[in-house]
C-alpha cells in the first residue's frame, strides 16, 4: 500500500487530534456514553386498535401523565401490540405513522360553517351548528316526507336528505347511525364500503 | 374473509389477484409470508402491474386490467378439461348435480331472459327443476346435460388457454403455469387461499370476478377448509363491521333487506323473505329471518313495537329504488336531494367523476361534514388552483364541518377483515371540541326530537318513541350500545322443547342468536353479533391468545361473527363421514356423538353425517352454488368488456355490441356519453393504492408524506419511449371527463400486452392525492374515473378505464 | 448474558481500555430481503421511535423517498428493477448502519466519546461530543452517516439502543410487517438465516447466501440476499467492503507508535478548529505537501 506523505499527513491532522487531546487531558466523561433515555419509561399504555385497513392491527397507545387529575394525556408514541394475534406488535408505513395521524395539522378542533356563497370558514359554537342542522333537517323531511305512495300504500320515506355513513366509525356508532336514519325515513344512505 | 388473517399460514398455495396484500394489507400479507416459510408453500401473483406482492412471489403473470374473468374462466376450463377437481366435494358440497330449467340458456353473450330496455334480467328460467315434493331435482351422475356441471363445463368450454391469452394479455404459457399451481390444490389434503380486494371489486363485473373464484374454490374443494377459503382483504378498520350493520338504504343491520313496496305489510314481507327449503334435512338458516327482524325491531321501538302493530312495521320506509353511492350522487345531480352528511367520508375524492361529483354538491341547500379532517369535500366549494377551480359566490350550498375523534380518543369495537370483534379503549381527548361520532349523532337526534315533540310534523313518532334508554341522551356510552347490538331477553325466552324451560331470564343478555324469538321476548340489533355482549361480559376485549391447535384460531380473543366461528363453513373441511379430508389441519370432525374440534361447528352441533346436513347452512339446498341464480347479470360469470374497452369489442362475442360490456350494469344516460373510445383514449387506466399511504387520510400525516410526496402515474418503458416520456418528466393524463398532470414513474413493471392482435399499454395511477394535505398538493385522481358500477353492488369502475397521457 | 448490555467496548479517539470481564452477548438485526415488500414501515419507525422528520421532498421518478440516507433518514429503502434469467426482480433493500464489527467510522473519529461501540456490538453516535469533521464519512465503507447542516453534527442508525438497552428490539424489527427485519443474538440471527438460505435455494436461487462481510470483521446488521454471489445488484452494496486504507493505516501504525511524535499535529488542528471550524484539514499543510509531493 503505497501512502504519501501528504495522506499521511491528513490522518495525523485531522484523525489524530482525538487521541492525543485525550492525552493532553481532554478526556471525555464516562457520562458521555450513555444512551438516549428509554422515552416511554414512564407513560401510560392504551390498548387500541389502528384505524386504517381491515387487518385491524392492535396498537399501544402512549401517553404523558399517569391519568392523574392535573396531568393531561397526550400522546407521544404508538407501536405495534405484541399481543394481538395477527400483526403480534408489527404495524405498516401507515400504522407505523399513526402519531403523525393523530397530531395532522389538519385535525378539525371545533365546528365551522361555510356559509352560502361565502368564501371562507367561520368558528361556531356545537350547539350553533347542531341546532342549525337539526332545523334545516326538520324543515326538509316535514316538506318532503312521503307517507303514502300514489298508490295509497304506506312508504314512510324521507329521499331528499342523504348520509354516507363512516367505514371508520366504530361497531356502536355505526349501529346508532343506522337506527336514528331508518328512524328518520331516510333511505338514501350508503356507506364507503360499497367503494 | 370466510376464514382469516392468521388462517392464511396453514395454505400450501398462497393466489393473489384482484388486490395486492403486500401493499394494502402488509401486516395480514405476513401470514402469507409465513406460509412460505414454514409450509414452503407457493406465493403466485397475477396482476396488470408487478406490483410489492410479486417482487416477493414465486411466479407473476401479468393480465389485462379488467379481463379476470376470462382469466379464470380459463382456470375453470382447465380444472374441468384436465380433471383436476375434488370430485367428492363437488359432488356432495355444491350444486353441481342439480338439474335446471331446460329453458335456461346462453346464447351470443346473454342468457335467458334480458330485457335490453331495462337493462336487467327476468330471471325465471334461471332455476332449479322442482320434484313433487318441492325440493329440486339431482342428477347424482352429473350426466344429464341440464345439470350444472355439465351446463358449467359447456359454459367455459370456450376459456381455451389461447382464447384466454388473447383476451388477457396472459402470455399461454405463463397462464398454464398458473393453472398448473392451481390445480395441485385439488388434492384433498392440499389447499390454497386467495387474497383479492378492490382490484375485484372495482370493475363492472366486479361481483362476478370474485364468484368465477369462488366456483374455482369449491371445484378444488378449498371451501370451510384451513388455509383455504375466499378471502376478501377489506379497506378499513371497521368497514367489515359496518357492512355488517348494513349502512345502506336497502338493507337492515345482519344482512337482512329493507322492505320495498311490494312487501306491504309484515306477514308479505316474513313470507318473501324466509327462504323455502330445497332439500331434505337442510338447515336453512335464514328461515329464522323473522325473529332476527323482530328482535331488532325491538331495539329500535322498545314498547312501541308490539305484536298489534306488526312490530312498528309501517314506520319502516318502504325503498324504493337504488340508493347506492352512484344512484345517490345522481339524484343529488338532479337536483333531488337538498341535504347531506359526509360522516367520515370524502366522496369529492373517492367517488367517481370529481366534476360530476362537485357539481352535485354544489346543488344541496346544506352539506355537513363530520371529520377528524379537513377533507377534500368539504371544501369543494374553495378555490384550489388548477386543483380545485371553483367560482364560491356560485355555490349556494351552506357547509357545516364537525370535528370527531379520532381511533385513539375513542372507546369501542371494531371488526377486522376476519370478521373478529375487538374492543379498543380510548388513551386521549381530541384536539379543540372535537367529539365522538356517538355524541355528534345523538346530540342532533334529541334536537330533533325536542323539536318534534315541541312542535309536531311529519311522522313524528318513529321519532318520538325510538327506543334511546341511554344514561345520557346525548352520549350513549359505548358499552350501552354494545349490549344493545347483541340483545338481551325482554321476558323469560323458553326452551322450543320444553316451553316449561327459561333458558334466559328476562333483563339478561342474550348468549347466541339462537335464543332470538319472533314474539317480542327478545331484542337484538344485529343478530349475526349476538354473542359478543352476552351475561359473561364484553366477549370482543377477550385478550387470550392462546393456540393450542397451531392453526391460529385463538377462540379466546375478541369474538368473532357468527357464533365466534373463525372458518366459515368449516363442516366441508370433513368429508361426508366427519372425517378432516386433512387430519394435519383438523378444523372440526364428527366425534361420533358432536362436532367438535379447533373452531366452533359450522352445523348444528349433534347433526350426525348420515343425517345429510350440508355445510352450506345458509341456502336453502345446504349446498353450495356453482350455477348462482342470485346474480344480477348471470348465474355464470361471462368476459365483458370494461366499459372503456382498448379492443372496442368482446372477443367471445364479436359480433354483439350489446354484450361488449355487462349487458346488466346500470349506466346513467349523461354518464354512457362521456365514456372515451380507444381512438381518442388508446391506453388501459388503471388506479390503486400504494402501501405508503392509507386512501386519502395519509396525505395529512407527515410521516407518510415523506414517503411517497408526490403525486405520480406509472407506465412502462415501451409507452414511454413512444410518447417521448422520461422517468421524472412531468405529464398531463387526460379521459374523456377531465385531465390531472402528475410526475412519471418509467418503470419495466408495467408491461405491455398483445392482446386481440393489438399491444395495449397500461397507465397505472395511485390514488392518493389532492388539495388538502401536508404532501405536495395534487389533483383528485377520481376526475378520470366513469362513472358506472357493478351489476351488483353498483361498486364503481375505478380499475379499468381509458386515458391518454402527454409530456408536459 | 443479556442482548441489551452498554459495557463500552470501544470508544472513538480515546485511550483509555475498555472494561472486558463480563460477557456479553452480541445482538444482531437481519434483513432478509427475500422477504422484503419495501413498505417503508421501517423508515417510519425509525422517525417515529427517534423523533425525527424529514422533509416533505418530490418524486424524481422512483419509489426511493426520501432519496437518500439525511441527517433525518437513517434508513431508506433503494428499489432495483433487474432482469434475471428474462424474469423481472425488483431487488428491494433496507440501506443504513451496519453495526460493522470494526467500525471504520470509529476508528476515523477524531472526536473523544462521539462514536461508541458497545459490547454487544451496537455502534453509536453520540451526538454531545461530535465536531461535525466528517471523517466518520470517510472511514465508512458503506456511505452512511450524514452530517447536519443545522447543527454540523453526524447522525445514523443507533440500532435504537435505548431500546436495546431496556431489553426491546430496535424499531424498524418490531414493525416490519412481513419479518423480513429480525432481531437477536447474532448467533440466533446466523442460524435463522441459514434456514431462510435454504429455503431460496429450493427455490432456484442457487446463489442465496448471507452477508456479512468479513473485510469490516463482520456485521451486527446482516443480509440474507438472493444472489450474495453479487451484491452489487442490490443497488451497489458493496461487494467485499473495508475499511479505507487511510483509516487503516493511521489506526495500525500511527496509534501505538507515533502518539506522542502526533501531538503538535494535533493541537494544530485542535485550534484550527476552534478558530475555523468543523470539517477542514489545515489548508495551508495541505498545499505545503502538495507541493512538496509534487517535487
Amino acid at each position: 500500500m503505497q501512502v504519501s506523505r501528504r495522506q499521511f499527513f491528513k490522518i495525523c491532522g485531522a484523525g489524530m487530534s482525538g487521541s492525543s487531546i485525550a492525552l493532553m487531558g481532554f478526556s471525555p466523561t464516562s457520562a458521555l456514553a450513555e444512551v438516549r433515555s428509554y422515552k416511554l419509561a414512564h407513560a401510560t399504555e392504551t390498548r387500541n386498535m389502528c384505524p386504517y385497513c381491515s387487518v385491524s392491527c392492535g396498537v399501544l397507545i402512549y401517553t404523558t401523565g399517569d391519568k392523574s387529575k392535573n396531568a393531561k394525556a397526550d400522546i407521544i408514541h404508538i407501536e405495534g401490540d405484541p399481543d394481538n394475534p395477527v400483526n403480534r406488535g408489527t404495524l405498516c408505513p401507515k400504522g407505523a405513522g399513526l402519531l403523525d395521524m393523530v397530531k395532522s395539522p389538519n385535525r378539525l378542533k371545533w365546528p365551522e360553517v361555510r356559509e352560502a356563497g361565502s368564501n371562507e370558514w367561520k368558528r361556531i359554537s356545537w350547539d350553533d351548528a347542531l341546532t342549525r342542522i337539526a332545523k334545516h333537517m326538520k324543515a326538509d323531511r316535514d316538506a318532503n316526507f312521503v307517507e303514502k305512495n300514489k298508490d295509497g300504500l304506506t312508504v314512510n320515506r324521507w329521499t331528499t336528505f342523504g348520509f354516507l355513513a363512516s367505514s371508520a366509525a366504530a361497531n356502536e356508532p355505526g349501529y346508532l347511525t343506522h337506527k336514528v336514519l331508518r328512524g328518520l325515513g331516510t333511505l338514501a344512505f350508503d356507506t364507503q364500503a360499497r367503494i | 374473509m370466510t376464514n382469516h388473517w392468521v388462517d392464511i399460514k396453514n395454505a400450501d398455495l398462497v393466489m393473489v389477484m384482484g388486490g395486492n396484500a403486500a401493499e394494502a394489507h402488509p401486516c395480514g400479507f405476513k401470514w402469507a409470508i409465513e406460509a412460505k416459510k414454514e409450509r414452503k408453500a407457493k406465493l403466485i401473483v397475477v396482476d396488470p402491474r408487478f406490483t410489492r406482492s410479486a417482487a416477493v412471489a414465486d411466479y407473476y403473470a401479468p393480465v389485462r386490467a379488467g379481463s379476470d374473468i376470462a382469466f379464470l374462466g380459463g382456470v375453470i376450463s382447465y380444472l374441468l378439461t384436465n380433471d383436476k377437481i375434488h370430485h367428492e366435494y363437488v359432488k356432495n358440497y355444491t350444486n353441481a348435480a342439480y338439474l335446471i330449467n331446460p329453458d335456461f340458456k346462453f346464447d351470443g353473450g346473454l342468457f335467458s331472459g334480458y330485457n335490453a330496455e331495462k337493462r336487467n334480467y327476468d330471471k325465471a328460467t334461471w332455476s332449479y327443476q322442482l320434484g313433487k315434493d318441492g325440493y329440486a331435482m339431482l342428477d347424482e351422475t352429473m350426466q344429464d346435460p341440464n345439470c350444472v356441471f355439465q351446463l358449467m363445463k359447456k359454459h367455459y368450454s370456450r376459456y381455451t388457454p389461447d382464447m384466454v391469452s388473447k383476451v388477457t394479455g396472459t402470455p399461454k404459457e405463463s397462464f398454464l403455469k398458473v393453472c398448473e399451481y392451481i390445480a395441485d390444490t385439488a388434492a384433498a389434503n392440499k389447499t390454497m387461499t386467495i387474497l383479492y380486494a378492490l382490484g375485484w371489486t372495482q370493475h363492472s363485473h366486479g361481483s362476478q370476478n370474485i364468484r368465477t373464484m369462488a366456483m374455482i374454490q369449491l371445484l378444488l374443494g378449498n371451501m370451510g377448509m384451513a388455509g383455504g377459503g375466499i378471502n376478501a382483504l377489506r379497506g378499513h378498520a371497521n368497514v367489515q363491521g359496518i357492512t355488517d350493520m348494513c349502512l345502506f338504504g336497502a338493507s337492515l343491520p345482519g344482512y337482512m333487506g329493507c322492505p320495498n313496496e311490494k312487501e306491504p305489510d309484515f306477514k308479505t314481507y316474513i313470507e318473501k323473505r324466509t327462504p323455502k327449503m330445497l332439500r331434505p334435512n337442510q338447515m336453512n338458516y335464514w328461515q329464522n329471518y323473522s325473529k332476527f327482524f323482530v328482535s331488532l325491531m325491538k331495539s329500535f321501538y322498545g314498547n312501541a313495537a308490539t305484536k298489534e302493530n306488526d312490530y312498528a312495521y309501517d314506520w319502516m320506509p318502504k325503498i324504493d329504488g337504488a340508493y347506492d353511492t352512484l344512484a345517490l350522487f345522481d339524484k343529488m345531480h338532479q337536483g333531488k336531494i337538498n341535504g347531506f352528511v359526509c360522516q367520515g367520508w370524502n366522496p369529492l375524492a373517492s367517488v367517481s367523476n370529481k366534476k360530476k361529483v362537485g357539481d352535485a354538491l354544489a346543488k344541496l341547500k346544506y352539506l355537513v361534514v363530520i371529520d377528524p379532517l379537513a377533507t377534500d369535500t368539504s371544501e369543494f366549494w374553495k378555490p384550489h388552483g388548477e386543483f380545485n377551480e371553483v367560482d364560491p359566490s356560485k355555490v349556494p350550498t351552506e357547509v357545516f364541518r364537525l370535528p370527531a375523534n379520532l381511533f385513539a380518543e375513542q372507546t369501542g369495537s371494531y371488526t377486522n377483515s376476519g370478521r373478529v370483534i375487538q374492543w379498543h379503549w380510548k388513551a386521549a381527548d381530541g384536539p379543540g371540541e372535537s367529539k365522538d361520532d356517538s355524541e355528534i349523532l345523538a346530540t342532533l337526534f334529541v334536537k330533533l326530537r325536542d323539536m318534534y315533540a315541541k312542535d309536531g310534523g311529519k311522522l313524528p313518532d318513529p321519532i318520538l318513541k325510538m327506543s334511546w334508554p341511554y344514561r345520557n341522551p346525548n352520549k350513549p356510552l359505548p358499552e350501552e350500545l354494545a349490549m344493545e347490538i347483541n340483545g338481551k331477553a325482554l321476558g323469560d325466552v323458553f326452551d322450543p322443547k320444553d316451553k316449561t324451560k327459561v333458558i334466559v331470564k328476562a333483563g339478561d343478555q342474550l348468549a347466541s342468536f339462537a335464543q332470538m324469538r319472533d314474539d317480542g321476548s327478545t331484542s337484538g340489533g344485529n343478530w349475526l353479533y349476538c354473542g359478543m355482549w352476552s351475561q359473561a361480559g364484553n366477549l370482543t376485549a377477550r385478550r387470550d391468545n392462546s393456540d393450542p391447535s397451531g392453526l391460529g384460531q385463538t377462540l379466546n380473543w375478541g369474538f368473532a361473527w357468527p357464533a365466534n366461528r373463525r372458518i366459515l363453513y368449516n363442516r366441508a373441511s370433513c368429508d361426508m363421514a366427519g372425517k378432516p379430508w386433512d387430519a394435519k389441519r383438523t378444523v372440526i370432525k364428527w366425534t361420533g356423538d358432536k362436532w367438535a374440534g379447533n373452531d366452533v361447528p359450522d352445523m348444528r352441533p349433534n347433526a350426525a353425517p348420515d343425517e345429510n346436513v350440508m355445510p352450506f347452512i345458509m341456502t336453502g339446498e345446504g349446498v353450495a352454488r356453482l350455477f348462482a341464480p342470485g346474480m344480477a347479470d348471470g348465474p355464470f360469470p361471462e368476459h365483458y368488456e370494461p366499459f372503456e374497452t382498448p379492443i372496442d369489442k368482446n372477443p367471445f362475442h364479436p359480433d354483439n355490441p350489446k354484450v361488449t360490456s355487462n349487458p346488466a350494469a346500470r349506466v346513467y344516460k349523461n354518464d354512457m356519453e362521456v365514456f372515451g373510445k380507444a381512438k381518442d383514449f388508446p391506453y388501459v387506466c388503471t388506479t390503486y393504492r400504494l402501501v405508503e399511504h392509507f386512501h386519502f387520510w395519509t396525505k395529512h400525516s407527515k410521516l407518510n408524506a415523506i414517503l411517497q410526496p408526490e403525486q405520480f402515474v406509472e407506465i412502462g418503458e415501451e409507452l414511454a419511449k413512444e410518447k417521448g416520456i422520461a422517468n421524472g418528466d412531468k405529464v398531463k393524463v387526460r379521459s374523456n371527463r377531465g385531465f390531472i398532470k402528475a410526475v412519471a414513474v418509467v418503470t419495466k413493471r408495467i408491461p405491455t400486452l398483445m392482446v386481440d392482435g393489438k399491444k395495449v399499454h397500461t397507465v397505472g395511477i395511485p390514488i392518493h392525492w389532492g388539495f388538502k394535505g401536508v404532501t405536495k398538493p395534487g389533483f383528485i385522481t377520481n376526475t378520470l374515473t366513469p362513472y358506472v358500477g357493478d351489476a351488483n353492488s353498483q361498486t364503481p369502475e375505478f380499475k379499468a378505464f381509458l386515458v391518454n397521457i402527454e409530456k408536459i | 448474558m443479556a442482548l441489551q448490555s452498554l459495557d463500552i467496548a470501544r470508544r472513538s479517539a480515546t485511550t483509555t481500555p475498555a472494561p472486558g470481564v463480563r460477557q456479553t452477548t452480541e445482538v444482531a438485526k437481519l434483513i432478509d430481503v427475500s422477504t422484503c415488500i419495501g413498505c417503508k414501515a421501517c423508515q417510519v419507525a425509525c422517525m417515529e421511535w427517534n423523533d425525527i422528520r424529514d422533509e416533505v421532498g418530490s418524486n424524481v421518478g422512483v419509489y426511493d423517498n426520501p432519496a437518500d440516507l439525511t441527517p433525518k433518514s437513517w434508513t431508506v429503502m433503494r428499489y432495483a428493477e433487474v432482469e434475471e434469467k428474462g424474469k423481472l426482480e425488483w431487488l428491494i433493500r433496507k440501506d443504513g448502519c451496519m453495526h460493522c464489527a470494526d467500525p471504520g467510522c470509529l476508528k476515523a473519529c477524531p472526536a473523544p466519546g462521539a462514536i461508541i461501540q458497545y459490547a454487544n456490538g451496537i455502534v453509536d453516535f453520540h451526538q454531545e461530543n461530535c465536531i461535525g469533521c466528517g471523517y466518520c464519512v470517510t472511514g465508512c465503507p458503506f456511505n452512511i452517516p450524514r452530517i447536519s447542516q443545522e447543527d454540523s453534527k453526524a447522525y445514523k442508525c443507533t440500532l435504537c439502543s435505548d431500546r436495546v438497552a431496556v431489553g426491546q428490539a430496535p424499531a424498524c424489527a418490531k414493525v416490519c410487517p412481513t419479518g423480513a427485519i429480525q432481531f437477536g443474538s447474532k448467533e440466533q440471527m446466523k442460524d435463522y438465516a441459514a434456514k431462510r438460505v435454504v429455503d431460496l435455494k429450493s427455490r432456484g436461487y442457487d446463489k442465496a447466501g448471507l452477508y456479512d462481510p468479513a473485510g469490516v470483521g463482520g456485521t451486527h446488521v446482516m443480509y440474507v440476499l438472493h444472489h450474495a454471489d453479487r451484491p452489487e445488484l442490490y443497488k451497489g452494496l458493496p461487494n467485499d467492503p473495508g475499511i479505507s486504507p487511510l483509516v487503516s493505516l493511521w489506526k495500525g501504525l500511527a496509534k501505538p507508535v507515533a502518539t506522542v511524535a502526533m501531538a503538535a499535529v494535533a493541537l494544530g488542528s485542535l485550534f484550527h478548529y476552534v478558530m475555523k471550524g468543523p470539517n477542514e484539514v489545515s489548508k495551508e499543510l495541505e498545499d505545503e505537501l502538495e507541493k512538496e509531493d509534487a517535487k
